[in-house]
């Protein structure tokens, strides 16, 4: 007779789940270091362009978004099929375009100022006359550098 | 004597770490913004004298409401338009007249002057309101590539690394490269031909 084996019936020990949450936990950290807040809820249907010359934009404080494109299915039967623009959470014409840089600017530290940069979320299908419009408003706002958000992936060869 | 405490359960820690980590998967997004970078003019008076340029340093590019791109007065291609652009941009010396006229600079490389041959090409962009915008951003993507590949060879001929490479390694060479190869992209207002559609 073995010194080990056990007397009576064999009972399949419980996996011990103690380590469980130490694993979610570590998922969570995961994903909250990865990921950034959403910031606003898109009420215009924009879906970029495609490009390879991109560059990654490093500081997200630093970047102020224009969204342009047509509304939600949802919000069209009010608002219309027109390309539109977006400024934080609402809808909004050119002309408020001026304020809101404004009030961007405001919020980043004085020394940073200067790399603030509008970043043009723009529809594939929108038509240049309303991003010319977005543009134009940008120069007399003194809001000189942008960028074309793209998503990465175009070959002009093909 | 010492009271046994009581253990306190954690089976229900696993459950609430789920939930912290629901919110954050559905509150947050993962998405890098990433993008075409340009500089736009600083606005002018409208009484400003307009810059005189020979016209055989302006290769011009119109995309019509249509989407049609017209490339130095012939109908062009989204396929050939950057090795077009690259060959224009190219410094051709001595001069020759179907090509930009150049100008001698010098460029200091490794702390060595060394002179160069800059092309004073300019690429003239101009498209209509009705013009979409995915057609937009790739010719603005292709005369951004030409661009950068004629930075690219510059940046390897001299420094054997591209130009990217350089950006991130040497600021003071990358400016020199900056010089030689200019972002000479200028955008006319657009014009209004098609109307919007």
């Amino acid at each position: 007779m073995s010194k080990f084996k056990k007397d009576g019936k064999k009972k399949l020990p419980g996996i011990s789940t103690a380590s469980l949450p130490d694993i979610i936990f570590i998922l969570l950290f995961f994903f909250m270091v990865a990921t950034v807040m959403r910031e606003v809820e898109l009420k215009v249907k924009v879906k970029t362009p495609d490009a390879s010359e991109v560059q990654k934009l490093e500081d997200k404080s630093l970047v102020s978004a224009i969204y342009i494109g047509k509304p939600t299915k949802a919000l069209q039967s009010k608002w219309g099929d027109e390309d539109r623009i977006q400024l934080n959470d609402a809808f909004a014409e050119v002309h408020e375009i001026r304020d809101y840089v404004e009030a961007k600017v405001t919020k980043i530290a004085e020394y940073k100022r200067k790399k603030h940069m509008i970043s043009l979320k723009v529809d594939a299908e929108a038509k240049m006359g309303i991003v010319t419009d977005v543009k134009q408003e940008l120069r007399k706002a003194n809001a000189l550098k942008i960028t074309y958000s793209t998503r990465k992936g175009f070959d002009a060869k093909k | 004597m010492i009271r046994e405490t009581p253990e306190i359960n954690a089976g229900s820690m696993a459950d609430i770490a789920f939930l912290l980590l629901i919110f954050f998967l559905v509150t947050t997004t993962m998405d890098v913004d990433s993008g075409i970078v340009r500089k736009l003019p600083p606005p002018v008076e409208d009484d400003r004298p307009i810059d005189e340029v020979n016209r055989r340093n302006i290769y011009t590019v119109l995309i019509n409401s249509a989407d049609m791109i017209y490339a130095n007065g012939k109908p062009g291609s989204i396929k050939t338009l950057r090795s077009d652009v690259k060959e224009f941009l190219t410094p051709h010396f001595p001069d020759n007249p179907r090509f930009p006229k150049v100008e001698a600079i010098e460029l200091e490389i490794n702390s060595k002057k060394i002179p160069y041959y800059k092309s004073k090409g300019i690429v003239s962009m101009q498209n209509d309101r009705g013009t979409s915008y995915e057609i937009y951003i790739h010719v603005q993507n292709e005369l951004a590539g030409a661009v950068r590949e004629l930075r690219d060879e510059l940046s390897n001929q001299h420094y054997g690394m591209t130009f990217k490479e350089l950006l991130k390694d040497d600021d003071v060479a990358a400016k020199q490269i900056q010089k030689a190869v200019p972002m000479a992209i200028s955008e006319a207002e657009p014009a209004d031909f098609g109307g919007d559609q």
